[in-house]
């Protein structure tokens, strides 16, 4: 932790928002928000800069918590010197609605009744999220963000930010992405809702206190890992390397790829809430900003900066291309990048020299436009 | 190319200041940001290799990444003041169709390309050998251009197809000529309208 490219340690808070309307008309109430800075807030508050999160990651983005071995999921991206450069830059990132890493979501409890949401959690979207984050950095005193920057699910966030609060934000940084949900991404969020719910530990929801349904939900995981590498990442990974010499001629993993998304899965239902995923994948779905959804007036003032990976089947280049086509149509200052790359949609969080050369110009920039005070 | 400084500093010269410029193959921007710096220009780039991607951004220019053809449809009519060509005509299959888009979302086209019918090109026909200049740098196997056209076929290209030539600039040796361009310009420079 003497490592002077980190932040060192870092510590989630949290602050608590009386209520938060939904698009769906239901209110939450007493809706608590974890999240984490980095950096410092300079006198004129215009070096802020927002990480929204992928689907199922959290508010810990960078730096370690006490005592742990791993940094935050986008360490490599947040810190000094980096392309987040946390001693220019003030750098926030929370978890967001519906999630189950501290922000209210299904598993939390209901101030109505003292008992775990379950499936009275009401639904919610990814414009739900984003007013939350507005009503966070208001609360942290923020008036305009320098940028708003995420991938996939964060992506998503980064373009619903530009359409709810294009006045708020002076740039947009979203990478592999889309500006709706594609049949392809609906049909493989259902299997896995499906894979939860097919799951009797899964009760209706209603599992708090009692068994996770592990199974189904480790399922879901082990299909989103398949479609967040790549044919050619997979190969380059496993080839067909057995784990053992021979086969065993059972229905036991033989092959290292099977013990990998085994153990992937076995992983990630420790961590992760399985009416969660339901209903972010839920709101991943309902997401649709495309078209004449996107272009408002004040989105010509917002700078745009756009990454796609030319092997990433699951948000595919031609989605993030959309993007800039639909800016074309506007004002708008946007640049779009198709990075080459074999790792699939998971290339965001590893083609770190790539995405750094590109975010660090862009925002140093912009910076300097706004001027450093 | 060898004439690019003083090319450049013609175009520059040709746009009016806060211009709205595409630059259709725009490399590493260099054009761009001059004309970003010294005319105020509202400029964007169009550019299918990554690496100069990065250096656009560097520069702090906006670029889309993509072939011509795909990227140029993307934008609404006459939104443009000029599109610029910058030394890719002679790499564009579709000639006609881009042309045309050109003058869909923009005023002017601002199209410079080399001189197939210079002299040294000349020579080298006459011995045998497909031409290598300074300005034709490639060998047959491994130019990128697609298109080997004179100054004079441009001209007739504009006439039947009814493009106005609006300005047209010939180069030598980092120098403008006047004088049969067709024969004695290594490159050349013209502005045309609809």
């Amino acid at each position: 932790m003497e490592n002077p490219n980190s932040i060192g340690t870092v510590e989630t808070q949290y602050v608590t928002f009386d209520n938060l309307t939904l698009c769906s008309g239901k209110e939450l109430r007493k809706v608590i928000v974890a999240y984490e800075t980095y950096g410092k807030l300079n006198a004129s508050k215009s070096n802020a800069i927002l990480i929204d999160h992928a689907f199922t990651g959290d508010a810990h983005a960078a730096g370690f918590h006490k005592g742990a071995e791993k940094p935050g999921w986008w360490d490599s991206m947040i810190g000094p010197g980096k392309a987040f450069d946390t001693n220019k830059y003030f750098v926030i990132c929370s978890n967001v609605l519906g999630g189950c890493a501290g922000t209210t979501g299904p598993s939390s409890i209901n101030p109505q009744n003292n008992k775990r949401y379950a499936l009275d959690f009401p639904f919610i979207t990814i414009s739900d999220m984003v007013v939350l984050q507005k009503k966070l950095t208001d609360f942290l005193g923020i008036e305009k963000l320098l940028s708003v920057a995420g991938g996939s699910m964060g992506g998503m966030q980064v373009l619903q930010w530009a359409v709810s609060f294009p006045e708020k934000i002076r740039s947009a940084i979203p990478i592999s992405t889309t500006m709706k949900h594609s049949p392809q991404q609906i049909a493989f969020n259902e299997v896995a809702r499906q894979a939860i719910m097919a799951d009797a530990d899964w009760n209706d929801g209603d599992y708090y206190g009692k068994r996770q349904p592990v199974k189904g939900l480790s399922v879901a995981r082990m299909m989103g890992h398949i479609t967040y590498m790549s044919d050619k990442s997979m190969e380059d990974k496993f080839s067909r390397d057995l784990k053992n010499r021979n086969y065993s001629f059972s229905f036991n993993p033989d092959f290292e790829v099977e013990g990998y998304l085994n153990y992937q899965g076995s992983v990630f239902v420790k961590r992760f809430d399985a009416n969660s995923y339901l209903y972010i994948t839920k709101a991943m779905d309902y997401f649709d900003v495309s078209g004449n959804n996107f272009l408002k007036k004040d989105t010509d003032n917002i700078n745009f900066l756009i990454i796609s990976f030319a092997s990433d089947w699951l948000y595919l280049p031609y989605q993030s291309e959309e993007i800039i086509r639909t800016l074309a149509l506007s004002n708008c200052k946007a640049t779009y990048i198709e990075i080459k790359s074999s790792y699939g949609h998971d290339a965001f969080l590893i083609e770190i020299e790539d995405e750094t050369k590109l975010i660090r110009h862009f925002l140093s920039k912009l910076y300097k436009e706004v001027g450093s005070a | 190319m060898p004439n690019k400084i003083l090319e450049y500093r013609k175009i520059i010269e040709l746009v009016d200041e806060n211009a709205k410029i595409l630059d259709l193959g725009c490399g590493d921007g260099s054009l761009m940001f001059e004309l970003k710096t010294k005319r105020n220009a509202r400029v964007q780039g169009i550019e299918r290799d990554e690496k100069l991607i990065y250096v656009c951004v560097e520069k702090d220019l906006t670029v889309f990444h993509s072939s011509i053809e795909n990227a140029i449809t993307a934008y609404p009519g006459n939104c443009f003041d000029y599109v610029i060509l910058y030394n890719t005509f002679q790499q564009i299959e579709s000639i006609d169709t881009i042309i045309k888009e050109c003058f869909r979302i923009g005023k002017h086209a601002i199209v410079s390309f080399p001189n197939f019918a210079y002299i040294s090109a000349r020579k080298d026909l006459l011995f045998g050998k497909s031409p290598v200049t300074k300005n034709l740098p490639y060998q047959w196997y491994d130019s990128p251009n697609l298109r080997f056209l004179s100054i004079k076929d441009f001209e007739n290209f504009c006439c039947k197809n009814n493009y106005k030539i609006l300005n047209s600039f010939f180069f030598r040796e980092k120098k403008e000529i006047a004088f049969f361009p067709n024969l004695l310009a290594q490159t050349a420079t013209f502005v045309i309208s609809k």
